[in-house]
């Protein structure tokens, strides 16, 4: 069989709106996909065809940015450009809203759930990442708020196993953060994009960090032993993907099974990349393995389903949803 | 290729001035020669506009920029990609304006806040003709 993407579906999923974003549920038998329509739509499979099984209106007033699944799976946080970020409840066949979290001075740009269900992070073009604390009563509460970036915050995430998190901002850098005595702080500051950074994604064990950027490159980076001493991590550079992408790249996905890495790009291409396996891990060395016209606009995201070996959601600016299933050569 | 700039040189013509009762021809802030298309592929174009903003106003130039991103995105009939820059050395914060403008999530939260709306659509709204 040859290697390639095979489409599975497409979906008219926020008609004469943009879809933004799109995320897989835990168990992978879900996507939440939202949009400039202020709507969030949860699409389930249902014999070969996957179809929208509920749809969340009225929780923001303005275009909602991104959608993001708590460890759990029975939550639900969604991050809108009407400054607030909402957390849904899995109720029956539907999610009803439980709170919401305000304190942003303006766009939500993004919203991420630790591993360990109990810490949530936000960031927003007023330059700030918010931490806030879960507890058993689902209650949220802000803990943290750190000014690291100099620009607006595009996008945060979380370490898969440890608690660090990870922002991509307009002022061309990504952050990383620890926390210190109940405080987190920026511990590292990784520059090499000449643009905008609008995304981030951490491979399988954490040990190496994806970024892509409006300056059309995709980097992945690597902690070392910090020089010197406790205290700072050191991440560097180790790879840059360049003269891959026609036009600035939206979203980055690093499969958690196959270490496949997806991207979305402005020139309405879904991209796959693999890992030579015989290069030096310090060193990495990706080769493009599929490339599609994935849609008739941008491609806003692109997801991994996590259980699913080879199944790839995107979405973009044309207000569509495709499936795909990446073949590997046999 | 000349027709294509025409094309798309009709559309951003007639916007107003978000200060003066002018459109944006009448005050030189675009004109024929600051369209540039090429093609992509098939069917599908990259527009490169070149606009002279005429006071060295930060706000000014980056909302004359949203008037042309959002009558652009509008009206255009074909399948295109977008760049939109101040034209070199016309203001000392070019580099920054430029990267706002181009930001297309800025763009789509800008024409979210009301004010700012309303005020691009006063400027891209067809005359009466």
């Amino acid at each position: 069989m040859k290697e390639g993407l095979a489409l599975v579906q497409r979906l008219n999923a926020h008609p004469d709106s943009r879809c933004w974003f799109v995320s897989w549920s835990p168990t992978g038998t879900l996507l939440a996909s939202c949009g400039g329509d202020k709507a969030i739509r949860i699409w389930g499979r249902e014999g070969d065809s996957w179809i929208c099984k509920s749809v969340l209106q009225d929780g923001h007033q303005r275009t909602v940015r991104k959608v993001a699944w708590s460890p759990c799976g029975n939550y639900l946080a969604s991050a809108s450009f009407d400054a607030t970020t909402c957390i849904w409840k899995k109720k029956n066949d539907g999610f009803e809203s439980l709170t919401v979290l305000e304190g942003h001075e303006n766009e939500v740009k993004c919203v991420a759930w630790a591993p360990s269900g109990n810490l949530l992070a936000t960031c927003s073009r007023d330059k700030s990442v918010w931490v806030w604390e879960v507890d058993e009563e689902d209650e949220y509460e802000c803990v943290t708020v750190v000014n690291s970036h100099t620009q607006d915050v595009k996008h945060i995430v979380w370490h898969p196993t440890q608690e660090l998190l990870a922002s991509a901002s307009y002022d061309n850098n990504v952050c990383i953060y620890k926390e210190e005595d109940d405080d987190w702080e920026c511990r590292a500051t990784l520059q090499g994009h000449t643009s905008t950074v609008w995304s981030l994604a951490f491979d399988a064990n954490g040990q190496r960090l994806a970024s892509c950027s409006d300056d059309r490159t995709v980097k992945i980076w690597k902690e070392f032993p910090s020089e010197g001493g406790q205290g700072d991590l050191s991440w560097k550079c180790v790879c840059t993907l360049s003269g891959y992408h026609g036009r600035t790249v939206y979203d980055v996905s690093w499969c958690r099974l196959t270490g496949a890495l997806a991207t979305a790009c402005g020139d309405d291409a879904v991209r796959v990349f693999k890992e030579d396996e015989t290069a030096d891990p310090a060193q990495p060395v990706f080769s493009l393995s599929a490339q599609v016209k994935a849609h008739s606009q941008d491609v806003n995201c692109v997801a991994w389903n996590p259980k699913e070996a080879g199944l790839l959601a995107a979405c973009s600016d044309d207000g569509e949803i495709t499936i795909w299933r990446f073949q590997e050569e046999d | 290729m000349e027709e294509k700039a025409l094309e798309v040189y009709d559309v951003i013509r007639s916007i107003r001035d978000p200060e003066k009762p002018n459109t944006l021809e009448e005050l030189d802030v675009v004109t024929e020669k600051c369209v540039e298309v090429r093609e992509l592929g098939e069917d599908e174009y990259l527009i490169v506009i070149k606009f002279s903003p005429t006071v060295p106003h930060c706000s000014l130039a980056t909302l004359i920029g949203l008037c042309l991103q959002v009558k652009l995105q509008r009206c255009l009939p074909f399948k295109h990609k977008l760049e939109i820059y101040i034209s070199e050395g016309t203001h000392s914060t070019e580099e920054d304006i430029n990267k706002q403008i181009n930001d297309k999530e800025r763009v789509a939260a800008a024409m979210e806040n009301p004010n700012l709306r309303e005020i691009v659509e006063q400027c891209v709204i067809e005359p009466d003709d």
